[in-house]
């Protein structure tokens, strides 16, 4: 083992955790304030079962031995999951680094059915999820499942987390339902600040999930931190060109989705490819996803917050870059198109066409049988008021004015009369 | 000349302000404000503490009518804002004395008729 990988391998899971609630953030911002809790809850509470899930059982599916398509039970209740070395690190460390990766996984479906999913079926959901869908589709390209087996390359999980969740978002989007008001009625961010707060700190966070997986302190982990600067501030220009091109004006909200495409884009190439070919793809990148946007506003699918626009779009372009960009002279191995690997570009397209497959099918399958137990999403009703006080009880944004104290049981409040005194003795 | 106050729920505001659209009313204003009406008071709980939120969130309309405009905004605002449930909100229809429109200084009828021109 080696303390310098133990040591950037420790920052880097604690950057990747962060992303979780940052998602929250950038996804809260861009809801009304009457669900702003509800959306920020739903990624937040993935650090919770989610996590538990994958120490217990997905850890394993994911990365213990097993079958090319599904890891094995060896590692099952972190069994022989200690100190020992995995790689240069210890292995306990590497399962906490690979399950931040589940978490956000899990965690980034919600922007597709936000504002209208019920609290309890969208837990019972991504819990599932990130068994039966996360932890194969890991193995598949990380655990020595069939896509490595066939040289998909996937540095940080362009497929595993972009294009996987954004598959499922789509059919959860589709199996859900627009929200009542989709298509009739504004709906507006309601904190644009809070989106923008949210992509900061992802960026950030990035760093983390791009060059941590490296799995160490090395000359790749380099390469890959700083592509992951460079190409997202590729996108963000770009998008900034084609924002003033489109409407003369350059927006908040399109900067925030300029950054996390840039950086969904680069994932899968980070380690594999020149800085210099990562300010193209990252330029490249902002296209499709700009007018993917455009397009889906344009339809009766309610992905609310755009999760297949950008990260499902954002991930395949990035996963196909990679075809094109991988370069042994920087990889030290894996190469494109432009170093003569043409056929590189085919395998990326057979590795996102898989998990793209099953995670939908997976997607649709664990919805409807959830469905059977607990209705999906709220009643019409429910929806006019809001998620944060039907599913949760509280508010996002309240001055407290009327709110009548309810004392615990056996405990009388204290009357006006009594309280008053000490009111005055505050002031003197 | 009439001045109509509606209280409602917000979360049927823009069903309302469509059905007004609808109804031929251009001019409305509306604020934020909180009431009680015998609705069932919403329970929330913050960490130790759990409050009965007496006071609901509402909006207030108040839209300033000649006197045949009336019965269609009372429509429009009683379709578009009923759920069933208590806490739908009131509409109140009060005599107004006189009407000005700041901008031209016209009163009474003039100033609540919309010009074609501006309607368009």
């Amino acid at each position: 083992m080696n303390n310098a990988d133990i040591g950037w391998m420790l920052v880097s899971t604690a950057l990747v955790l962060l992303m979780t609630p940052a998602l929250g953030f950038f996804y809260g911002g861009m809801v009304r304030a009457k669900n702003a809790l509800n959306t920020i809850m739903m990624s937040v509470m993935s650090l919770g079962p989610v996590t538990v899930l994958w120490a217990l059982i997905g850890y394993s599916l994911a990365f213990a031995p097993g079958s090319p398509v599904v890891g094995g039970l060896s590692f099952a209740g972190l069994n022989g999951v200690g100190l020992q070395a995995q790689g240069t690190i210890p292995h306990a460390l590497f399962m906490a680094f690979q399950g931040t990766f589940a978490i956000i996984t899990a965690a980034l479906i919600s922007g597709a059915i936000v504002e209208r999913m019920r609290f309890g079926a969208y837990l019972a959901f991504i819990m599932a999820w990130m068994v039966v869908v996360y932890a194969p589709v890991a193995h598949w390209v990380w655990g020595g499942g069939f896509l490595a087996s066939a040289g998909a390359l996937d540095f940080a999980g362009g497929a595993v987390v972009h294009v996987n969740a954004a598959s499922a978002a789509l059919v959860a989007a589709m199996v859900v339902g627009p929200r009542k008001d989709y298509g009739r009625q504004a709906i507006l961010p309601h904190n644009v600040p809070f989106t923008l707060l949210g992509a900061g700190l992802l960026w950030c966070g990035w760093f983390g999930f791009n060059a941590g997986s490296a799995l160490g302190a090395t000359p790749i982990a380099a390469l890959a931190f700083v592509n992951t600067m460079l190409a997202p501030s590729a996108t963000l220009a770009v998008w900034t060109v084609l924002d003033l091109v489109r409407g003369g004006r350059v927006t908040a909200i399109g900067a925030a989705t300029a950054i996390v495409v840039g950086l969904v884009a680069v994932t899968p190439a980070a380690g594999y490819i020149a800085p210099l070919s990562s300010l193209a793809l990252g330029a490249i990148a902002a296209v499709p996803s700009y007018f993917a946007l455009i397009l889906r506003a344009r339809t009766k699918l309610d992905d609310s917050l755009d999760v297949v626009a950008a990260h499902g779009v954002g991930g395949a372009t990035g996963a196909l870059l990679t075809g094109v960009f991988a370069d042994a002279a920087w990889s030290g191995g894996a190469s494109g198109l432009m170093s003569g690997n043409a056929g590189q570009i085919l395998t990326q397209l057979y590795s996102v066409a898989a998990v793209l497959a099953y995670s939908g099918a997976a997607t649709f399958v664990i919805l409807k049988l959830i469905a059977v137990v607990m209705p999906l999403r709220s009643t019409g009703r429910t929806e006019g008021v809001g998620l944060d006080v039907t599913d949760h009880g509280e508010e996002a944004y309240t001055a407290g004015d009327g709110a009548i104290l309810i004392p615990p049981a056996g405990i009388a409040a204290r009357t006006a009369i009594e309280s008053a005194p000490l009111r005055e003795g505050a002031a003197s | 000349m009439k001045l109509i106050v509606a209280v409602i729920r917000p979360e049927v505001l823009s069903d309302v302000l469509e059905a007004l659209f609808h109804a031929d009313v251009r001019g409305v204003t509306i604020s934020r404000v909180q009431g009680h009406g015998g609705e069932i008071e919403q329970v929330e709980n913050y960490r130790g503490t759990t409050v009965k939120m007496a006071l609901a969130e509402k909006v207030r309309l108040e839209i300033g009518v000649s006197n045949h405009f009336v019965e269609p905004t009372v429509a429009a605002i009683m379709t578009a804002a009923r759920t069933g449930d208590v806490g739908d909100g009131k509409i109140m229809v009060l005599p107004v004395e006189r009407i000005y429109r700041i901008r031209t200084g016209e009163h009474d009828q003039d100033a609540v008729t919309p010009l074609p021109q501006l309607t368009a």
